[in-house]
């Protein structure tokens, strides 16, 4: 019974999204915030329970299990309770159409839906109505307000989203994501039509993190201003589960947006001289942290080690590409490469630019980066189809 | 038994129904909005089902369906813009205590 | 046999809401059934080979036209709880036209014959859309757009504070 089989698979795919993101995503996003904060902001961050604190999310998370599961007396029940899951799975689903590389000889994706663009746009909007629903439902007017504010920033910050999307799929001629990496084995999308990739770049990155609710569009969810915002009467695992979709939801943009712009899972094809001269920079730089006197500075050591991996990273390229291997690296390294240096500037975002308030959001939004991105759209099919 | 042309048509003409018992019989001008998007669901249902069993190789059936979307998206709009002026002024949004011309 | 029970569980999931939302005493319980309605329908969508109907149907009406519909609930009394009365005095007048138009079509349905082609739908309809819009239906693509900027302009000139 062939469905039967399609129904087993697809439960087995799902499982396996899942883990992959409630440990990657939610569990070490939450830890990498901590420690990526902690470095921004010039202190350690995490560093008791385990080594380096990699366990700290795992006892943040039992503690989290073992609290009490409250539903406020005058609640709606039923509401109170589906509310946190539709914004999970709302999250997770929208994994279904990014592809993580490719592996024998196919591409490795949940799915690959002639409308993958559109699909994931329309899983980022279900959210909306979870959020409005927890405020709703808690019976608590902060949470009402913060539940109402976060729904009309997330509806105003839609259209940036779509339009960036949509200058992508006007450039790659396809909604699907393996045909928008396939498009970009000529160049990099970010580097299309030089001005206007970086500027539909922009416009995706800022929509993106206006959609998850981060810094600096997180005026629902501050703590400082609005009694953390639309969850506050959720306790315990539902709480996680909030955070889970919210985490879910912000490596689920990033991860669009390396697919979108930066070429997915394709390698850089850089010439083999240029490898070896990364390589030398980065050498350079690890030498000097490491031989001056900058080497007893604590802040600087997560430098030092990003470029020693530079410098291994370039010496491999640089050696594959003069034997002439085609991609020299598993093209799963380098999706989770791009995937968690956007992920690194959606948070170095958080600790850059203050909080906007309510009408300077809206008001960036509707006012700058709607007319921003339609005239992207038109300056782009301009310069495609009529001056060629 | 596979599925046919009637089985969409049973299913979009029960929810027809259903959206008309709606408008027909709710006091919340928002409730009879809610009826009202039923109602097109299902003659979206409709012509996306002639467009699949009738005239395969056309289009005609989804562009109809998606300009119908479109025109509810603006007739929900302007609708509830005027439950809220009417809410604002008359203080009630329930249609059958709505029946005087002028405050 | 799969499509059959794909189909009759989407059937379900549309039809079983749309009663709560016709029914429910709780004006935002019955808003938020019309979720999983437009979902299904959205399933149906897929079913019948209209993908791009299909996301734009979860994009537009389980994205925004829901949003909108709560939005106005929580702003004016509507949900005050469950309270207030919600039906009118017509309820049986209701149902029996209800019920008597669904007999009526039903009856009619079964007993047409529908002129069903056997075809094939074409593999990707977005391609399909985007041409016949720009070709054979480029005054109803432009005529609507012009609705959607009347209609916008409309609700936020009706839906202002009086200064």
């Amino acid at each position: 019974m062939p469905w039967l089989l399609e129904i087993l698979k697809a439960i087995g795919l799902a499982v396996l999204v899942f883990t992959f993101l409630a440990v990657v995503g939610a569990m070490y996003g939450v830890y990498l915030e901590r420690k990526i904060s902690g470095w921004i902001q010039a202190r350690i961050g995490p560093k008791h329970v385990g080594p380096y604190g990699l366990l700290q999310t795992i006892a943040d998370t039992v503690k989290l299990l073992q609290k009490e599961h409250i539903t406020p007396r005058r609640a709606d029940a039923m509401i109170f309770n589906t509310a946190p899951l539709i914004v999970a799975v709302a999250a997770l689903l929208d994994w279904v159409v990014i592809p993580f590389g490719t592996a024998f000889g196919r591409v490795l994706v949940v799915r690959d839906l002639n409308i993958g663009v559109l699909y994931f746009t329309a899983m980022a909007s279900i959210t909306v109505i979870g959020i409005l629903a927890a405020g709703w439902s808690s019976n608590n007017k902060y949470a009402l307000l913060g539940g109402l504010r976060s729904a009309s920033q997330m509806i105003s910050y839609e259209i940036p989203l779509a339009l960036g999307i949509l200058w992508v799929a006007m450039v790659a001629g396809t909604l699907s994501t393996v045909g928008i990496v396939e498009a970009q084995r000529g160049g990099w999308f970010l580097f299309k039509v030089p001005p206007l990739g970086l500027l539909a770049a922009v416009l995706f990155l800022a929509a993106a993190t206006a959609e998850v609710n981060r810094v600096p569009f997180d005026l629902p969810e501050a703590e400082s201003e609005l009694v953390a915002g639309y969850f506050a009467e959720y306790t315990g695992m539902r709480f996680a589960l909030f955070q889970l979709g919210e985490y879910g939801e912000m490596f689920g943009m990033a991860a669009l947006g390396s697919v979108l712009f930066f070429g997915g899972w394709l390698e850089p094809n850089l010439p083999a001289w240029l490898w070896v001269a990364l390589g030398l920079a980065a050498l350079g730089v690890a030498a000097f942290i490491r031989f001056s006197a900058l080497r007893t500075v604590y802040l600087l050591r997560p430098i030092l080690s990003l470029a020693t991996l530079g410098v291994v990273l370039c010496a491999v390229m640089a050696l594959g590409v003069a034997f002439g291997r085609a991609p020299v690296l598993p093209s799963l390294l380098w999706f989770f490469v791009k995937m968690f240096a956007l992920v690194f500037f959606l948070m170095w975002m958080r600790w850059t630019y203050p909080r906007l308030r309510l009408d300077q959001l809206l008001n960036l939004s509707w006012k700058v980066l709607l007319p921003a991105g339609l005239i992207n759209l038109l300056l782009t099919g301009f310069l495609l189809t009529v001056a060629r | 038994m596979t599925v046919g042309l009637t089985h969409y048509l049973v299913t979009s003409s029960l929810l027809f129904c259903l959206g008309l018992f709606g408008v027909l019989t709710r006091r919340n001008a928002v409730a009879i909005l809610m009826g009202i998007e039923l109602m097109l669901n299902a003659g979206n249902i409709n012509l996306i089902a002639f467009n699949r069993y009738v005239a395969p190789g056309a289009v005609s059936g989804q562009i109809f369906a998606l300009v119908i979307i479109t025109l509810a998206a603006c007739e929900a709009a302007v609708g509830l813009a005027l439950v809220m002026a009417a809410y604002r002024s008359l203080e009630t949004i329930h249609v059958d205590e709505i029946n005087l011309m002028k405050w | 046999m799969g499509e059959l029970a794909a189909f009759v569980i989407l059937s379900a999931v549309i039809l079983v809401p749309a009663v709560i939302v016709v029914t429910s005493r709780n004006i935002v319980r019955s808003a938020l059934s019309l979720v999983p309605t437009f979902l299904g329908v959205t399933g149906l969508y897929v079913m019948l080979h209209a993908e791009f109907v299909a996301g734009i149907q979860v994009l537009i009406y389980a994205g925004a036209i829901t949003v909108l519909i709560l939005f106005v609930i929580m702003l004016t009394e509507g949900g005050s709880g469950t309270m207030v009365r919600q039906v009118t005095g017509q309820v049986p007048l209701g149902a029996m036209a209800a019920t008597w138009l669904a007999f009526l079509i039903l009856v009619t349905l079964s007993r047409t014959q529908w002129p069903v082609a056997a075809g094939p739908p074409p593999q990707y309809s977005v391609q399909g859309i985007g041409t016949a819009f720009l070709t054979n239906y480029v005054l109803i693509f432009e005529v609507t757009s012009l609705v959607l900027l009347i209609s916008l302009v409309g609700a936020i000139v009706i839906a202002r504070r009086e200064e």
